[in-house]
């Protein structure tokens, strides 16, 4: 049997009422939205990742895979929200395979809502699920202790007031696919600007009955650029004090010594993986 | 969950029921059933909170859990919905394994024995009518303790205690439908209008012989009708 292991929690209370203090998660402070449209659903993510006050990573992704058709956006604890998607989708193939249908979004949100519901907000999940089945094309928030909601336009996170504003003044029945798209986006724009805990870029999904089209960094207004000045020091900055020669036989005595092909060249030990 | 100042005290850990729930959706609710001429009207507003923001505000708290069993969920919205889910599953089964369909005191005594054998972690208020041919229309509640309670009209949810008065003032024995909407539909305009955990639209359900009809009631025109047109 699966599941969590309580059996140090007494003595983590006890050592955090000794002023030890609590180990902190990565949540995704964070704007997530939602909207059904006429013919789909749109769902959109900011990319901050947050670790108390410092951004733990900027570009992160906060929408998740469930079934082709079917995407759930997450906030709250990062590694809860990715685990919860994971296993749902998993355990969602398999009764796909069984049933030998398509796997539909009400069953998602109810699958979702007893697991989290079992462990009592233990598990901070915060969850907008989107997709299209059969049925047509759904919207759903499932809530960390449980609870779901159904509505054709949603927000959570910290960012979640600042998104609602936008919806609550600009949404409107009749949205067509390029509306939808736009409102999400500007949504998640609002919780970028005004939300600390969201930040970077807009990540956008749409689902249609034929197609999902995931647009990773749909907006990226928080590019770095260019520095104006560079800290190199020019050649010859540092005076020189006094100079000694040693000679390739005496350095061999210390340290194994490599040719290199070209003298210009400098030796590289290992390469540092380094995004983009 | 766990508190800055820590749950360790001197005389043991402290176990704090309202903070063991902390950031969890409350149904700060106006909620209530009654009995008429021809069957049972269910009525609720529309809000769900986390803490101070509004997370729904066109919720729907009336919840069919058979074709004419209704409930009225207060309390917290992850627990009344855990329930109502459980209860919704057994009666469908019980409606398929007798070939008949469930009274509303079956149904009502399925809430209580998980309202009552679970009531140490559950927080749910909740009012159950139903109309059977047996019976006609019935109605329950079931507060927090998870006793069950038979009554002619039940009210319920943080808004209720606004209005106990009201409704005792106004209730009659015996009402038409167009009475029993209007004295529902009152009753909880009332209750929005003190309780600041109320709000939103007007839900409710006519539970007769010809079976459930849905109403809607927007605040716009003070709750006159469904929308603008």
């Amino acid at each position: 049997m699966g599941g969590f292991d309580f059996s140090n929690h007494n003595r983590n209370a006890a050592l955090h009422a000794q002023g030890v203090p609590l180990p902190k998660a990565t949540s995704t402070g964070t704007t997530i939205v939602g909207c059904i449209y006429d013919g789909g659903v749109v769902i959109a993510a900011d990319t901050r990742a947050t670790s108390g006050p410092i951004v733990a990573d900027k570009n992160c992704e906060k929408l998740h895979f469930i079934s082709p058709q079917i995407w759930c956006a997450g906030a709250g604890t990062a590694a809860d929200t990715e685990f919860t998607t994971a296993l749902i989708s998993s355990n969602l193939e398999l009764h796909s395979l069984s049933t030998g249908r398509r796997p539909r979004v009400v069953t998602v949100m109810t699958m979702l809502k007893q697991h989290l519901y079992r462990y009592q907000g233990h598990i901070g999940a915060y969850l907008v699920v989107a997709g299209c089945d059969p049925t047509g094309a759904h919207l759903f928030t499932v809530h960390a202790h449980g609870s779901t909601d159904k509505l054709p336009y949603v927000t959570m996170g910290s960012g979640s007031l600042a998104a609602m504003s936008v919806f609550e003044t600009q949404w409107q029945r009749g949205l067509d696919r390029e509306g939808a798209v736009k409102l999400c986006a500007d949504a998640i724009q609002a919780g970028i600007w005004n939300d600390l805990g969201s930040g970077s870029n807009v990540d956008v999904c749409v689902i249609t009955q034929e197609k999902t089209t995931l647009m990773r960094n749909y907006i990226t207004p928080n590019e770095r650029s260019k520095k104006l000045r560079n800290y190199r020091f020019q050649r010859g900055t540092t005076a020189v004090l006094n100079e000694k020669v040693m000679t390739k036989e005496d350095i061999t005595k210390y340290v194994t010594v490599h040719e290199l092909e070209d003298d210009k060249e400098t030796a590289v030990a290992e390469k540092m993986d380094v995004d983009r | 969950m766990i508190q800055p100042t820590g749950m360790l005290g001197e005389d043991g850990i402290h176990v704090d029921m309202d903070h063991l729930k902390k950031g969890e959706v409350n149904l700060g609710t106006s909620i209530m059933a009654i009995n008429f001429k021809d069957g049972v009207i269910l009525g609720a507003d529309s809000r769900t909170t986390t803490g101070s923001y509004i997370a729904n505000r066109v919720t729907d708290k009336l919840t069919q859990v058979h074709d004419t069993i209704w409930c009225c969920r207060s309390g917290s919205a992850a627990d009344t919905q855990a329930v109502a889910d459980i209860v919704q599953y057994h009666l469908g089964m019980y409606g398929v394994e007798n070939d008949e369909a469930p009274t509303t005191q079956t149904a009502a005594a399925l809430f209580q024995e998980i309202c009552y054998e679970n009531k140490d972690n559950l927080s749910a208020g909740m009012i159950i009518a139903g109309y059977d041919q047996r019976h006609g229309g019935q109605v329950y509640s079931i507060p927090l303790g998870g006793s069950l309670h038979k009554q002619t009209y039940a009210i319920g949810g943080s808004g209720s205690t606004y209005i106990y008065g009201f409704c005792d003032a106004n209730w009659k024995e015996g009402m038409t439908e167009e009475e029993g909407i209007d004295f529902v539909k009152r009753s909880l305009q009332e209750a929005i209008k003190w309780d600041g955990s109320s709000g939103g639209v007007i839900r409710m359900v006519v539970l007769t012989a010809k079976g459930a009809q849905r109403h809607l009631y927007l605040p716009d025109n003070g709750y006159t009708g469904p929308g603008y047109k």
